[in-house]
Formats: structure tokens, C-alpha cells, sequence
């Protein structure tokens, strides 16, 4: 396929096609290691080098640039088999605010890698919204590492959101670690469910070193069929009235097995922080609720399923 | 009088204790029945027998529904022959959202219809169709919600386990004003409580104590007896030897 099929084929999988035709969304396409297709906006620098084995992307969202509509990143593979590796910095400065839509399409996978090592950093007073939405396909044969350090200045607010939305999930294997100053907001949300012998990792751990500092760590996870899923939180305050919650929840169906790993440390006398971890097989009540209307058990289990992970 | 559910010398223990002690009953179809009594008494334990739930499959006797011995089946065989359970405390879905709750029960049936039930509730569609069934939601809009999808199912019997509980006044009133609704259309309810208001929606009641039923009748009949000896009794799930006649 030349860039404008691949450009065509990653758009209509990731139901792109639109921001096309509407110049005030800025989008960059990245198939492999190469970017072929790409329009920016005012006071967003996106600066790439391409290399044979990984690309590397740093953007710059500049100090006092508000981003009114998401900035879609289409990262994906056609082919069946490869290794997509992406370096990643993301900076969004002082005062600044920007949000991203990032679509990962591995619809052919057989045995696909696509590894993703970044950085974030949100400036003093900047926000930042970052979803991540996968559409793999069915084969199971694809391999998500996405990895991130994460830096959040005075009064920065981060959210993040990764969510499987098609396809099996593989293996997937989430590590996210960040660190948030005073006043800072923190949220990282995961939506993932896994079937046949998929393997999902998630391993989030938030510092929270600045006064006032907030943070909120969830999971949502199912584990169907034969589905092996871990989920290691790990959320600490150091400072006064910094604030946090971690909350997991996990779904088995099947044979599945999951575990959740919650830590929690304070080491201020003034600092706050709970946590809430739900594991097992689907709720008793909810299920007899829809099977009282008619509903079998496995449509049932696969419509709660489905709310959770909405 | 045509019976739709008939329960024949049903007894039922829980842990080695004896809950229900040789019911006999006729529900028939198209009216409001309710079954009373007082806290404890079996009456939700009779309903969740019938509705078929998880721990309360294991009687003694049987339940007939429509003609057919429905004891073995599952809860969701039972609701595809037309019986539906509304809980005291209804489940709470994270995620789910109130339309597709609706829309799990109305089997094929599209956004107009679902729109519709949660108007006849009281729900205005545009305010909570897209809304979850979650945590969110008051005691009393769950329980609206749970109407919603028991009209939206539109099943032959509906089992109400204490349908005023943990609601405000408006919201009984949007309940009461359904069961009526339900009664004009010659659709069948049963309706299990202990409080006089609900009573007296009702045309025909089982009064229940202590797993037993005391006595049978037509509602206006019952109401006198539940309020006058049931309510003020002090030793509650003790039958009073006194005025008391077992049937």
C-alpha cells in the first residue's frame, strides 16, 4: 500500500475519516516508523525523526495555546507481523491546554509489537486529556507496551483514559509512574477486556509530592475465557492535604484469573488517601436482575461486561 | 377465575430453619394481589421461590405458572414464560445505561418505546436515558428505573418485593398510579408488604406470619385484620392464638 492507501485504510478502521475535512482538528498518522499523513495548528510543534527500528515524536504544545478540538494520533500496523517502537515526549507548557485522541489500529495482527515509550510533561496551570483507544483484531497476536513517565508542575491537570474497544487484547502491559506537584490533578482511568489466553498487565504508580496534590488511579478490567490479569496501583502522599483514591475492579468469567495489587502509602500527617478493589465473578444481584427479564446468563454477564467497561 | 400461578403445599428451609411451612396458594390472573405480614414473616422468600433466585430453589411442593410445573427451570426460563421480580433494593449497574437496561428487557424494541416507559415512570427520557444505572441515581429514580424496565418486559405476572421501600411520597404516588394503570389493563402483580398504603392497592392478599398463611382474602377484608391485630402485635412472627385462624 502507498501512504495515501495506508493513510485511507487506518482512517476508515479508526472511524477517522472526518477530521479530514475539518481544518481545525490538528491529526498525525504513523504507520510503522514512518508519519504519512500529518496538519498541525498554531502553537502546536510536532517534531519527528524516523528511523529504521523506532520513530521518535516530540510534541510541544507552546505556552498559553489553548487547543480547542483534540489532536487526533492514528498509530498502527496493516500488516500481520512487525515491531511499531515510538519514542514519545509530550510537553505542553505553562498555561497551555490540549487534549489528544490517540487511535492504535493492529486490525491483521498475528504477531505484531508496538511499544511506546514516553514522557509527558504539563506545565504550571496546563491541562492536558490524553485517550488512548485500541482496535486490534481477533487472532489475539498483538503485543501493547505502553510506557510512560509523567511529570505534572503546580496546578497542572492530567487525564488519561486507555480503553481496548475492539479485538483481543493480547498482551497488553501498561506502566505508567508519575509525579505531581502542588496542587496538581491526577487521573488515570483503564478499560480493558481480555478472552481466550489474552495476558493483561496494568502497573500505574502516582507520587503525590506537592501540597494539595490530587490523584485518582481505576481500573476496570474483564478476564474472560482463559485471560490472565494483573492489576499493581500503587498511589503515595507526602504532602499536606494532598489527596488520593485508587479503585479496581475486576471481572471473571470462565476460567480467568485476576489479581489486583493496591498499594497505598502516606507519609504526611495531613495527607489522605482510600482505596477500593472489587474482584470476582459478576454480581449475583445484577445478573438475577437481568435474567429476571429474560435475559440468559451469558448475555447477562456480557451486558454487564459491557457497562463496566463503557 | 383463572389461576395463573398456583403454589401447592410449598415448603422451604434455609440453613436447617424453616421458612415457609406448606403454602397453598391461587393467584389469579389479572388482579392485584398482595401478600403481608410483618418483617421476617417468608413473604419475599415466597417471591424469590417463585421468581426461581439463587438459594431459594430448593422446596418442597410446587409452582405451577400457567398450567406448567415451573419448579425446575431458571430465572430466565421463568421470565421468558412471563414472570418478572422487582427488587426491594434494586442492583446498580456502573456503566450501563438506563436506555440499554430498558431495551435488555424490551427484547427488539426501539428508543421511541423505551422513551415511552420511562415517561409513564415519571422519568423525563432526556434527562435519564443516557444516564447509568448507577450509584448516581436516588433510591427512589432506581426504583422508578426498575419499573421502567418491568413495563418495557411487559410480563403476565410481576412480583413486587416491597415496592414502597426507601421512596418519597411522589414516587409511591407514580407507583401506586402504575399498578392502576396495570390493573385496568387485566395484568397480574403481586405485591409483597408490610405496609398498609400498599395493602391497598391491592383487590386480593395472603396475610403471612411466621412462614405461614394466616388467612386469605379479599384485600378490604384483610386490611381491618393487618392494621387492627398484625401491626400493633408485639410478638411479631409469633401467631396470636387469639382471633387467629389458620387456613
Amino acid at each position: 500500500m502507498n501512504e495515501t492507501d495506508l493513510t485511507k485504510e487506518l482512517s476508515r478502521i479508526t472511524e477517522t475519516d472526518d477530521i479530514f475535512r475539518q481544518p481545525d482538528i490538528a491529526h498525525i498518522f504513523i504507520h510503522h516508523h514512518k508519519v504519512i499523513q500529518s496538519h498541525l495548528l498554531p502553537g502546536l510543534k510536532v517534531d519527528v525523526k524516523e528511523f529504521e527500528d523506532h520513530i521518535e515524536v516530540n510534541t510541544v504544545v507552546e505556552k498559553n495555546t489553548k487547543i480547542e478540538k483534540p489532536v487526533h494520533m492514528c498509530f498502527g500496523m496493516i500488516p500481520e507481523k512487525g515491531i511499531q517502537k515510538m519514542i514519545i515526549h509530550i510537553d505542553i507548557h505553562e498555561n497551555a491546554s490540549a487534549s489528544f485522541l490517540a487511535h492504535c489500529a493492529f486490525p491483521n495482527a498475528v504477531d505484531i509489537e508496538h511499544i511506546m515509550d514516553g514522557t509527558v510533561k504539563v506545565g504550571k496551570n496546563a491541562r492536558y486529556r490524553y485517550l488512548e483507544k485500541h482496535v486490534h483484531g481477533d487472532h489475539g497476536g498483538v503485543k501493547v507496551y505502553p510506557h510512560a513517565t509523567i511529570h505534572l508542575f503546580e496546578n497542572a491537570h492530567y487525564y488519561s483514559e486507555f480503553e481496548l474497544i475492539k479485538g483481543r487484547a493480547g498482551l497488553i502491559d501498561i506502566k505508567y509512574e508519575a509525579t505531581c506537584e502542588t496542587a496538581s490533578v491526577l487521573e488515570m482511568i483503564a478499560r480493558i477486556s481480555g478472552k481466550g489466553d489474552d495476558l493483561i498487565n496494568i502497573k500505574e504508580i502516582a507520587y503525590l509530592i506537592g501540597e494539595k496534590a490530587r490523584g485518582f488511579l481505576s481500573s476496570r478490567v474483564a478476564a474472560t475465557g482463559n485471560t490472565r490479569a494483573e492489576v499493581y496501583n500503587k498511589l503515595t502522599a507526602s504532602a499536606a492535604y494532598a489527596r488520593g483514591h485508587v479503585d479496581c475492579t475486576e471481572i471473571i468469567k470462565d476460567n480467568g484469573v485476576v489479581s489486583a495489587i493496591p498499594v497505598v502509602e502516606v507519609n504526611h500527617p495531613k495527607a489522605h488517601i482510600t482505596h477500593e478493589a472489587a474482584l470476582g465473578s459478576v454480581d449475583s444481584k445484577q445478573l438475577q436482575t437481568l435474567m429476571a427479564r429474560g435475559l440468559n446468563e451469558n448475555r447477562a454477564t456480557d451486558l454487564i461486561i459491557q457497562g463496566l467497561l463503557s | 377465575m383463572n389461576n395463573l400461578l398456583e403454589v401447592k403445599d410449598l415448603s422451604l428451609s434455609i440453613n436447617g430453619k424453616s421458612i415457609l411451612k406448606n403454602i397453598n396458594m391461587d393467584i389469579w390472573e389479572g388482579y392485584v394481589h398482595a401478600i403481608v405480614g410483618p418483617n421476617g414473616a417468608g413473604k419475599s422468600t415466597l417471591a424469590s421461590a417463585i421468581m426461581g433466585l439463587e438459594g431459594y430453589r430448593n422446596f418442597k411442593g410446587s409452582i405451577y405458572f400457567k398450567g406448567k410445573d415451573i419448579g425446575q427451570l431458571t430465572i430466565d426460563e421463568r421470565a421468558r414464560m412471563g414472570i418478572t421480580f422487582g427488587w426491594q433494593e434494586p442492583a446498580r449497574y456502573e456503566g450501563l445505561l438506563i436506555k440499554d437496561f430498558l431495551k435488555s428487557a424490551a427484547k427488539d424494541k426501539n428508543d421511541d418505546f423505551i422513551f415511552e416507559q420511562l415517561n409513564r415512570v415519571g422519568l423525563d427520557p432526556d434527562d435519564y436515558a443516557n444516564r447509568a444505572v448507577d450509584k448516581t441515581l436516588s433510591g427512589g429514580e432506581r426504583k422508578k428505573v426498575e419499573l421502567a424496565s418491568i413495563l418495557a418486559m411487559d410480563p403476565d405476572l410481576v412480583l413486587l418485593d416491597e415496592p414502597d421501600s426507601g421512596i418519597d411520597v411522589e414516587t409511591l404516588d407514580k407507583m401506586f398510579e402504575v399498578i392502576k394503570e396495570q390493573r385496568r389493563k387485566k395484568r397480574t402483580i403481586v405485591l409483597i408488604t408490610h405496609s398498609l398504603a400498599v395493602l391497598k392497592q391491592a383487590d386480593h392478599a395472603f396475610m403471612f406470619c411466621n412462614g405461614e398463611i394466616l388467612k386469605k382474602d379479599a384485600a378490604e377484608k384483610i386490611i381491618p385484620y393487618f392494621a387492627n391485630k398484625c401491626i400493633p402485635c408485639k410478638h411479631k412472627n409469633i401467631p396470636d392464638e387469639e382471633g387467629v385462624e389458620l387456613e
